[in-house]
């Protein structure tokens, strides 16, 4: 059957102009068939005789299928049929099909071939070993495909179509019949949106997974209640920078305040991740600890001529020049200020220095305040401010939340008198500050009574070692006898 | 008088497109050809009178029945065939396909499936060449179905207000697919549409080798000589259908026998026979000489390599040089 | 150096000339007119009739004929009045340039410079405004430009015109008087990346062209609120720079296209997928869209400025995105 355009693919032969014996030459009109859109003529290609036609008249048949044989006019009578496509075995002449039984059974033509198999291109397969063999399923490639996805063996089925032809209902009725008992619908049911979906963004779930948080318990404040980083990383950093701070924190609050602003199960969740978190961080990161005790005077007396004058709100508090001088100092001294992650400590050019903050409802965030080192006091105070209102409401950014190059804690509020804090990963440092107290101090031979803080420095033996540790708190003192300067 | 070996010159540029073009039908009822498949049997005098006239540094822009075209300019039967074959070797390996034969040796700019999409390429061509001050000529084929579209019109007036050296040859073969020119146009004498546009043209019989060589070669001297665009309408018939589905419905038998009879090739062989000019010797040797050539492309193309699938996204962009 | 982003062009195309004796600009009215935009003002006088070709009012036959002479050798820039034009020369960019290169097997190419203005915002309605880019870089085979500031304004045209293949630079009609500062010895600058116009941590607001100005002024709006925005400028639209997008994306977590072009099968739904097939687990937040009103221009002002983006439109989308994430 030639191609007769682009997308034929099969034709129908209406009439054979042409009976076996009859001579013809290149170009004459052998038959003509019925495609789609109109009747052609079927031309030779060669001049011979006619040895045989392998098609009937009225027989739909594919592209390529083989249609007669025309010989060598001179050879004619010595050249035997040839089966048409040496790769199809010899099969003996089917049954009529069950689809065509009011259609009188054809005269056996001389060795039909079951289905002509087109030429070289396209093999026709071999039949599968099965009584049917031969006997392809009637059914259109695109019902084939269905049915190999339900499952459904077309060699059981009946067809309801036009010649038998298994069409889509029956191989989606075949399905709904074997369903009940199919384990696959069930699966396909429990594995759908449910009730129990926890709403939550793609970043949410991935920092969820990575920080052992159980979204489940987490407080969703995004649209619908969708969970998202802020609430993840809420819900982690709640194990805070400090194992040591977070129950002084909770023991701040009331008993009955407790009770009333943290929901029993959302508390537990806050303490799993705390304890998830700071496990993680002792069992991977080599701390080692060093303190010092830091004379405030010079930035005391620097700090009240600061305030002197100035409405209460804006006032400093010796928690500012601290941070600012630690800042300061993690930008110079290196090995404090970054992250290791992947086995490499990665320094941060920029100082984005945590500030623990307990919540009222129990546990701790640390929010950053980004570029510290480089912000003047005043501006650091008042970002601190708005830090600590916006941490405890809730109201915190991003890049706030998971910016922190390294943390400090200041528990000198509590009246602690030093901390030594575990570092909260993937950063390398923490700088723990106690009470800022009066207490005596020798100073050149003399005895005074001066203000002074206790410094504390977590640090990760993998990037740093006491001699850096020591240069780095160093130079906070440093950095505090000269307040001016900050 | 044209000379003895002009003509059969011409004799033989005629069979082998002929020849060409009834393999590709054979071999595209074989499956061995997709897609569309649209050939000039009976048109052969066109190209060939045509070609014969231009230099090798001219430039030619076809139609998408354009194989006789690319096989008389120079592209090889072999990379036609192979192109159509999807192969390697193929003359745009295997992405144009029977419709989009391109050859930057012989300076075939295609091949362009799009009714009058490629006079305005001829056009610029030609600016080119006019602004590079050299004396090449652009031949534009295109059938008489593009007299419709506005880039005829707009290509006209574009090359005659500038002057540019375009030859524009319209192929008319009387039907735009299955529509006959009088359904379509008001004026159906097209080299008046062209003298609309101050254009020098003139009408030749498109089935006689001889008056399209003539004619040819007068419109080329005069373009090359300066003359600004020149447009010959060629007067044609294609013997089969428009492509390989058309049952044929607009025409009836007896008019293609009418012009069967005045086939190109059988016509200029009986008459250098009744002149004694082609002895039956000569046109056995001729016919056996191109039988070889197409036997030959065909081994050729199927012996091929497909263009491997990883090649898919090659020639989007041009890539950079290999250091 | 203080110039417009009209003069910036024209410099380009003066130096493109002066530089290489195959460039000629060729188009509705480049010439006695001096340009629809006045961008080639001057430069008939400059350059001459040959160079500088006024053309018939046949944008297919004009544009293939730029087609034909980059094949033969020439480096033309073909001007296209507007791009609602553009659409009379549709067969010819997408037929023809687009595909010659690969049709031929990589025989041919076509290193050709179309030029068009685009967008809205001008009161011109229906058939002068649109914002086609998006159609065209959806075509394979062409490389599609936006300049949106007057450094690219002027450094892309020598760039575009040293790539061997058709590119296509669109020009929004309201940037032409738009005043920049230019380095004195500013030059050709790249073609395959997008720039960051502003850094930010917050959300991305991604977009090109005609609306870059407008974007920034909805990040300093934004940052006023504690939202610290990062605007891209995508500046080629075809090929996308996919990497830069990546930075932005998995930097801020959230993003924001902002795209004059309607929104339905547009470019902007092209960047949105592209986020989400590859940082689907990097965002914090639905990919937020801000698009023109799936409608023709319309002329009235209050009208066509109630369909076109808008800095408030914006601020609104990128506030929900961050909102998103708490």
């Amino acid at each position: 059957m030639p191609s007769l355009g682009a997308d034929m693919e099969h034709g129908r032969i209406t009439e054979w102009l042409v009976q076996p014996g009859d001579t013809v030459h290149r170009g004459d009109v052998l038959a003509t068939v019925d495609t789609d859109k109109a009747l052609m003529d079927v031309e030779s290609f060669s001049d011979g005789v006619v040895t045989e036609l392998l098609v009937e008249a009225g027989t739909d048949v594919p592209v390529g299928a083989l249609l007669a044989l025309i010989g060598d006019a001179a050879a004619t009578a010595t050249i035997p049929p040839v089966p048409p496509a040496p790769t199809t075995p010899p099969v003996p002449t089917p049954p009529p099909e069950p689809s065509t039984p009011d259609e009188p059974t054809p005269p056996p033509l001389p060795a039909p071939p079951p289905e002509p198999a087109p030429p070289e291109p396209f093999p026709a397969p071999s039949p599968p070993l099965t009584p049917h063999a031969g006997d392809a399923p009637n059914a259109t490639p695109p019902v084939r495909h269905l049915a190999h996805r339900l499952g459904v063996d077309l060699a059981e089925l009946r067809g309801t179509g036009k010649a038998g032809a298994i069409r889509r209902v029956d191989v989606e009725r075949a399905a709904a019949a074997a369903s009940p008992a199919s384990p696959a619908a069930t699966v396909s049911v429990a594995a759908g949106p449910g009730p129990d979906r926890v709403r939550s963004s793609p970043l949410a779930r991935r920092l969820a997974a990575e920080l052992g948080v159980e979204l489940a318990a987490v407080h969703g404040t995004g649209p619908g209640g969708a969970i998202t980083e802020t609430d993840v990383r809420g819900a982690a950093t709640a194990a805070g920078p400090s194992t040591a701070a977070a129950p002084a924190a909770a023991a701040v609050d009331s008993p009955e305040e407790a009770a009333v602003r943290v929901p029993p199960d959302r508390a537990a969740t806050m303490r799993t991740a705390i304890g998830n978190l700071m496990a993680r961080s002792k069992q991977t990161i080599p701390h080692y600890y060093l303190t010092t005790t830091i004379d405030l005077r010079a930035a005391m007396d620097w700090m009240r001529t600061a305030n002197a004058g100035r409405p209460v709100t804006q006032r400093l508090v010796p928690a500012a020049l601290l941070l600012k001088a630690t800042a300061r100092a993690a930008h110079e001294v290196p090995g404090m200020n970054g992250s290791f992650e992947d086995g490499e400590y990665r320094p941060s050019e920029s100082v984005h220095l945590a500030v623990a903050v307990s919540l009222r409802t129990g546990g701790l965030v640390a929010p950053a305040i980004l570029d510290a080192d480089t912000l003047p006091v005043d501006v650091l105070m008042d970002r601190l401010r708005d830090l600590v209102a916006r941490a405890r409401g809730g109201r915190l950014t991003r890049a706030e939340m998971s910016a922190p190059t390294i943390t400090v804690t200041n528990l000198g509020d509590l009246g602690v008198e030093s901390v030594f804090g575990v570092i909260y990963p993937p950063q390398v440092a923490m700088v723990g500050f106690g009470r800022v107290v009066e207490q005596p101090f020798a100073d050149r031979g003399l005895l005074g009574v001066r203000h002074a803080v206790t410094a504390t420095l977590s640090a990760d033996h993998r990037v740093s070692d006491g001699l850096g540790g020591g240069r780095f708190l160093g130079r906070i003192d440093e950095l505090l006898q000269q307040p001016e300067e900050l | 008088m044209t000379d003895q070996h002009q003509a059969h010159d011409l004799l033989r540029r005629m069979l082998r497109v002929r020849r060409l073009e009834e393999t590709c039908v054979e071999l595209y009822s074989a499956t061995k050809i997709r897609g569309f498949l649209h050939v000039q049997i009976g048109e052969e005098a066109v190209a060939a009178g045509v070609m014969s006239a231009l230099e090798p540094d001219d430039a030619v822009v076809a139609t998408y029945r354009e194989h006789g075209h690319a096989l008389l300019r120079g592209v090889s039967a072999d990379s036609i065939l192979a192109e159509m074959f999807g192969k390697q070797e193929g003359c745009c390996r295997g992405r144009g396909g029977s419709m989009h034969l391109f050859d930057a040796a012989t300076r075939f700019y295609g091949g362009n499936a799009i009714v009058a999409g490629g006079l305005p390429v001829a056009v610029g061509l030609a600016l080119a060449d006019r602004m590079q001050g050299r004396r090449r000529v652009t031949a534009c084929f295109f059938g008489e179905g593009a007299v419709a579209e506005g880039e005829f019109h707009e290509s006209l007036n574009l090359a005659a207000l500038w002057q540019l050296p375009v030859l524009f040859v319209c192929e008319n073969n009387l039907y735009a697919m299955g529509t006959a020119l009088r359904y379509t146009e008001s004026q159906t004498d097209l080299a008046l549409k062209a003298a609309a546009y101050e254009i020098p043209a003139w009408p030749a019989d498109g089935m006689d080798a001889l008056a399209v060589a003539e004619a040819a070669r007068r419109a080329v001297d005069a373009v090359r000589s300066g003359g600004g665009p020149h447009f010959l309408e060629l007067r044609t018939y294609r013997f089969r259908a428009h492509s390989m589905f058309d049952p044929e419905r607009y025409r009836d038998k007896a008019e293609v026998a009418s012009w069967v009879e005045r086939d190109p090739i059988a016509t200029l062989r009986a008459t250098l026979q009744a002149e004694d000019r082609l002895s039956e010797e000569e046109w056995t040797a001729m016919q056996q000489e191109v039988d070889a050539e197409m036997e030959q492309a065909v081994a050729y193309a199927e012996a091929g390599t497909p263009e491997p699938v990883e090649e898919l996204t090659r020639f989007l962009y041009t890539e950079p040089a290999t250091p | 150096m203080k110039t417009t982003y009209r003069e910036a062009m024209r410099a380009a195309i003066r130096e493109a000339m002066q530089r290489d004796e195959r460039v000629f600009l060729m188009g509705e009215d480049v010439g006695h007119y001096g340009g629809c935009y006045a961008v080639s003002l001057g430069l008939l006088e400059e350059f001459g009739p040959e160079r500088i070709r006024d053309t018939p009012l046949s944008e297919s036959a004009f544009t293939g004929a730029g087609i034909g002479a980059a094949l033969g050798g020439m480096r033309p820039i073909v001007e296209i009045m507007t791009v609602n034009f553009s659409l009379l020369a549709l067969d010819q960019i997408i037929n023809n340039a687009a595909t010659l290169r690969h049709m031929s097997g990589g025989q041919f190419s076509v290193p050709l410079v179309i030029r068009m203005t685009t967008g809205a915002g001008r009161q011109l309605a229906a058939q002068h405004s649109h914002s086609l880019e998006g159609w065209y870089a959806h075509i394979p085979g062409l490389r599609i430009l936006a300049p949106a500031t007057v450094a690219d304004a002027r450094g892309m045209l020598w760039t575009a015109l040293q790539d061997p293949d058709p590119v296509l630079i669109f020009e929004h009609g309201t940037l032409y008087a738009v005043p920049g500062e230019l380095d004195d010895d500013a030059g050709a600058v790249d073609i395959d990346t997008a720039a960051v116009r502003r850094p930010g941590a917050d959300v991305s607001l991604i977009t090109y062209g005609g609306t870059l100005p407008m974007v920034l002024e909805a990040a300093d709006r934004l940052a006023t609120d504690g939202i610290d925005a990062e605007v891209l400028d995508l500046r080629t639209l075809r090929p996308l720079d996919d990497a830069a997008i990546a930075a932005t994306v998995t930097k801020t977590h959230r993003a924001v296209v902002v795209d004059e072009g309607w929104r339905s099968g547009s470019l902007s739904a092209e960047i949105s997928a592209r986020i989400t097939e590859r940082f689907f687990y990097d965002l914090d937040a639905p990919v937020g869209r801000v698009c023109s009103a799936e409608v023709p221009i319309p002329y009235a002002r209050h009208l066509e400025l109630a369909a076109l983006p808008t800095a408030e439109r914006v601020v609104a989308a990128a506030r929900e995105a961050v909102h998103a994430g708490g």
